[in-house]
């Protein structure tokens, strides 16, 4: 009973088998062994890599940009906190679906995720950035599909907001993503596909100080691609801020002065070049710009027939009309073709060939000579000494005041307008200069055409006794890292080759259009005033009285002007568009500025710089010619 | 009856040996758990639970070492009734997941009635081939056969690959044991040989799309890392990552960070292997290779058939799930879903591998009556 077992042959048979169980366990496990062994010996350092790739990501850090603020330390830009959304493309399973999920839940059209996630630097394994500027709503909303949404990334981030709304926005301009042709310039190299980089005025032009350092951050990322993790951190430097020489109380009440209308006012500091106000209207808001638009959008404001991109004190190529005489008035005297007491027959017409050139009064001024052309702005005195100057005597007299060439402003894109001359013509237009077209040309028409700020800069000049400032709108750069603030010294642009008793009469005259020339509407309780009104005809055929041209054809109003005329502190120029004559239209609203320039910084009134933040020094009084 | 009589001198140092041995991979096991999930938020985390299946796997572990393993023997046919009964529920209402039904629900947990069901066959099988005769190609290869089939189809039908290559592998094991002679088994590997093409025809034919795309993904990895070859890939980068010494604990970042699916049930031998480097690994296989071998001792040493029959089922079951798992994790095998046993989370592997275990050790406990 005992032996039931034991004396069983099957079961000795049986264990005996057992042998090959394990022989053969023996032998697979050392076959599993070299299997680890190779994948963790021989082969462990190429998987090791794998599994870096696998969990790390390198996600940049975007830097805020640069604060702005005016003359006073009135913030015109800063960064409001928004959300931004990534794709890595390394960690998306299905990118067609993930595309059309996004369109979806973000009502995009998918094209232009498609083209954003196939454009840019970098592997699959650098996040390409969707959208910025997503609402709350829709940052939630992805959030809470995030494990349906392999690989992709909300990020908070800095945006650019202006807090004034349309206020300054010519100057400030506007930021927008770097687009790939400028990713392919050295000036952009730091940068990626979806940094933010100034597009338009100041933004653009100090791009470089504004925009900071990106800064870096490996994440580790699960197999979702989503953020378990940060590990290294290589933190974001801010931008430097801008510290502006406007004066934003004014440049607000000179965009208002402007209104519904079409032009620029130009008001600068013509003792250290600084801009106070330059105003262009229409304009735009840039938070609007600095978001992404859709193509409709960006078609539909740069085709608006009014161009509010446009920003038309720097850009606005006018002929400067009348206010051209202040130069011509320099340019007769200096060259010697007459004195202040040359007498000038006008009858309301000048005869040149068989053309007759009208005056702007019918019936003529009588006899005048400088002061008195000036004060009514006979336009019959200016023929006759344009005609005895010639061309090329006044081409050179306005370039000596800037006139042809870009005034330097920060401002991208600076237009320079046209100082006629024989060769001017002759290389612009391969023709000969006409005797005829230096008529024209003496009145401020013809080919002349001036930038409202190059205006204001010449009265500028005549106010600061022909030394030429260059006029600036950024006084100083602050690095926010270290707090060092880089001061912008004013810089002389040139000086004009007048006689000081040239100067002298010219602003007398100037004075006198005020209280009793052309301008008279200029005249203030509060300031002597100085300046010259203009009226830009516009190429179109005049018939007709003025109100029934229709008011595209109808001419532009300029008033350039200076005050106190004693010690002046403000230059400014107006352009009003097709509003029609200088001294009602213009003239107005460069007194408006003044007064307000006046009653804001009352020390003006006494010879004493307007001050504000900038602490710069005005040019020094040896740079100025002896009076 | 003299083999009624149970060693009364307790337990012994062979006992706490293979006890110990026990302990000591179900430790690992729970570590890894917990090291691949402790991040994760809930209740009642998988390490937690993971000790749960222990502690009631310890309770089948007593029940099937304190009883009688003849009249457990005597119990294996209706009991595998009652598992074909379970296998044909779970194909009608299971809890499905990932194109597969394997689980009945039962309150907050799944039971898997096929993970019993290896031990089950091993039982009627054990039985059979200890009371029948055994002479005849009949008797010895195809009534057995016929057993196994329902249960076998059963489960492929689910489909689940890897417990249909366990019952597979029980069954050979088993046709082994009893001595099939080698000239019967040259013939069986002969029409094996012959008859695959047309069996992978059907099988293929027969295969869900997730299995053929594991099949190829074995075949060739690398070829989508995002898709089809992504868990075999995954694995072989965690596994690879570990190098000599690991990463540490929680320092698995494939499986840390989810690049590793399942890395607390089938993939936990990646977990382990990525955090503890190829030391670790081999203190591992030296832990299973000297359970085994115990295993393979208690088989040796059985007093009778059914007892040896027992033996050698179970450690041919573990033995072909810890090899499988830890090729199918390496790469060297198509992934096919089975649990490495006594590491892998799972309660009804848990429970069963302890219960197996638990029956061994009665298989040993009994032996030593006949020296009195």
């Amino acid at each position: 009973m005992a032996t039931v077992g034991f004396n069983d042959s099957d079961l000795l048979d049986l264990q005996r088998r057992l042998v090959i169980l394990r022989v053969g366990l023996l032998l697979v496990v050392a076959l599993l062994a070299l299997r680890l062994w190779h994948l963790q010996i021989r082969e462990g350092p190429y998987y090791r890599d794998l599994s870096e790739n696998n969990r790390t990501r390198s996600v940049v850090l975007e830097p805020a940009r640069g604060l702005i603020f005016d003359r006073n330390g009135v913030l015109l830009a800063n960064n409001v906190p928004s959300f931004a959304l990534y794709v890595t493309l390394e960690d998306v399973k299905d990118r067609q679906a993930l595309v059309a999920q996004l369109a979806s839940l973000l009502s995009l059209d998918p094209d232009v995720i498609q083209k954003k996630l196939s454009t840019g630097k970098g592997g699959k394994l650098q996040p390409r950035k969707v959208k910025d500027r997503l609402t709350l709503r829709e940052a939630t909303l992805i959030e809470s599909h995030r494990l349906d949404l392999p690989g992709v990334m909300i990020q908070v981030e800095s945006q650019r907001n202006y807090p004034a709304g349309d206020v300054a926005a010519h100057l400030l301009g506007y930021v927008g993503e770097v687009s790939a042709d400028q990713l392919e310039k050295p000036d952009f190299a730091d940068l990626h596909q979806g940094s933010i980089v100034g597009q338009y005025g100041v933004e653009k032009w100090f791009d470089r100080q504004v925009r900071g350092r990106a800064g870096q951050k490996s994440v580790e990322v699960d197999a979702l691609g989503h953020e378990k993790r940060a590990i290294v951190s290589d933190k974001p430097l801010a931008g430097d801020d801008l510290y502006l020489t406007i004066d934003a109380k004014l440049q607000k009440i000179a965009e208002d002065l402007l209104g519904e209308e079409s032009g620029a006012i130009v008001a600068l500091d013509p003792t250290n070049g600084d801009v106070l106000a330059m105003a262009s209207r229409p304009g735009f808001d840039p938070n609007v710009l600095s978001k992404e638009l859709t193509n409709k959008q960006w078609v539909e404001i740069v085709q608006n027939e009014r161009r509010p991109l446009n920003n038309r004190a720097t850009q606005g190529q006018y002929p400067p009309g009348s206010t051209f005489k202040v130069v011509m008035a320099a340019a007769a005297l200096e060259s010697n073709t007459v004195t202040p007491s040359t007498m000038v027959r006008c009858n309301g017409g000048y005869q040149f060939g068989n053309r007759l050139f009208h005056d702007w009064k019918q019936g003529g001024h009588g006899s005048v000579d400088m002061n008195e052309a000036l004060i009514h702005s006979c336009d019959v005195y200016f023929y006759t000494v344009g005609q005895r100057m010639g061309i090329d005597t006044i081409a050179e007299y306005a370039k000596q005041f800037g006139l042809g060439q870009e005034t330097g402003v920060e401002l991208p894109s600076e237009r320079v307008g046209i100082v006629p001359s024989t060769a001017w013509k002759q290389k612009a237009r391969n023709q000969p200069w006409y005797p005829g077209e230096t008529i024209s040309a003496a009145i401020g028409q013809g080919y002349v055409t001036v930038t409202p700020l190059q205006m204001a800069s010449v009265i500028g000049t005549v106010a600061n006794d022909g030394v030429s400032i260059k006029p600036r709108l950024v006084q100083a750069v602050m690095n926010r890292t270290t707090g060092e603030r880089a001061e912008f010294p004013p810089t002389v642009r040139g000086k004009v080759a007048v006689k000081p008793a040239t100067i002298a009469l010219i602003k007398a005259a100037l004075a006198d259009v005020v209280t009793k020339g052309t301008a008279t509407r200029a005249k203030s309780s509060l300031v002597t005033i100085g300046g010259k009104t203009g009226t830009a005809q516009t190429a179109a055929l005049r018939t007709g009285p003025e109100k029934d041209i229709p008011k595209k054809f109808r001419d532009h109003a300029w008033f350039v002007a200076f005050a106190p005329v004693d010690a002046p502190r403000i230059a400014v120029a107006v352009l009003a568009e097709h509003m029609g004559h200088g001294g009602s239209a213009a003239a107005p609203l460069a007194k408006d500025v003044i007064e307000a320039y006046v009653k804001t910084y009352p020390q003006v009134l006494q010879g004493v710089p307007a001050g504000g933040r900038a602490k710069s020094p005005a040019v020094p009084v040896d740079a100025r010619p002896k009076t | 009856m003299i083999d009624r009589v149970i060693d009364s001198r307790g337990l012994d140092s062979f006992d706490l040996r293979f006890m110990g041995l026990i302990a000591v991979i179900l430790s690992v096991g729970v570590l890894s758990i917990y090291s691949v999930t402790h991040s994760q938020d809930t209740a009642f985390p998988f390490y937690l639970k993971q000790l749960v299946w222990i502690l009631l796997g310890t309770v089948a572990f007593l029940v099937m070492y304190l009883s009688d393993y003849h009249k457990i023997a005597r119990l294996a046919y209706p009991t595998y009734a009652v598992i074909l009964i379970m296998l044909a529920i779970v194909l009608f209402m299971g809890k499905s997941s990932r194109g597969a039904q394997r689980w009945i629900p039962i309150g907050p947990f799944a039971f898997q009635p096929s993970e019993f069901a290896k031990l089950v066959l091993v039982l009627v099988l054990a039985n059979y081939y200890s009371r029948a005769s055994r002479v005849g190609w009949l008797h010895r290869v195809v009534l057995p056969g016929l057993i196994v089939l329902p249960g076998l189809l059963l489960i492929l039908k689910q489909p689940d690959l890897g417990s249909g290559l366990s019952f597979l592998a029980v069954y050979a094991a088993m046709l082994l044991m009893v001595g099939v002679r080698s000239k019967a088994l040259g013939i069986i590997l002969l029409l094996s040989v012959m008859l695959f093409p047309f069996v992978w025809e059907m099988v293929w034919a027969s295969l869900h799309d997730y299995q053929r795309e594991r099949v190829m993904a074995f075949v060739d990895p690398d070829y989508d890392p995002g898709g089809k070859g992504y868990h075999a890939l995954q694995s072989r980068i965690a596994i690879g990552s570990g190098e000599l010494s690991g990463k540490g604990l929680y320092g698995g970042t494939q499986s840390q960070l989810k690049f590793l699916p399942e890395g607390h049930t089938d993939f936990v031998f990646a977990v382990y292997a990525e955090e503890w480097g190829f030391v670790g690994v081999l203190v591992l296989l030296a832990l299973f290779i000297a359970l085994i071998w115990v295993s393979l001792e208690i088989a040796a040493r059985a007093k009778d058939t059914l007892g040896a029959l027992l033996a050698a089922g179970i450690v041919a079951m573990l033995c072909f799930c810890v090899v499988v798992n830890i090729g199918m994790t390496a790469g060297m095998f198509p992934i096919v879903g089975i649990p490495l046993p006594l590491v892998s989370y799972g309660g009804s592997a848990t429970i069963m591998t302890m219960a197996s275990l638990g029956l061994l050790l009665n298989v040993k406990r009994r032996r030593l009556t006949l020296f009195y």
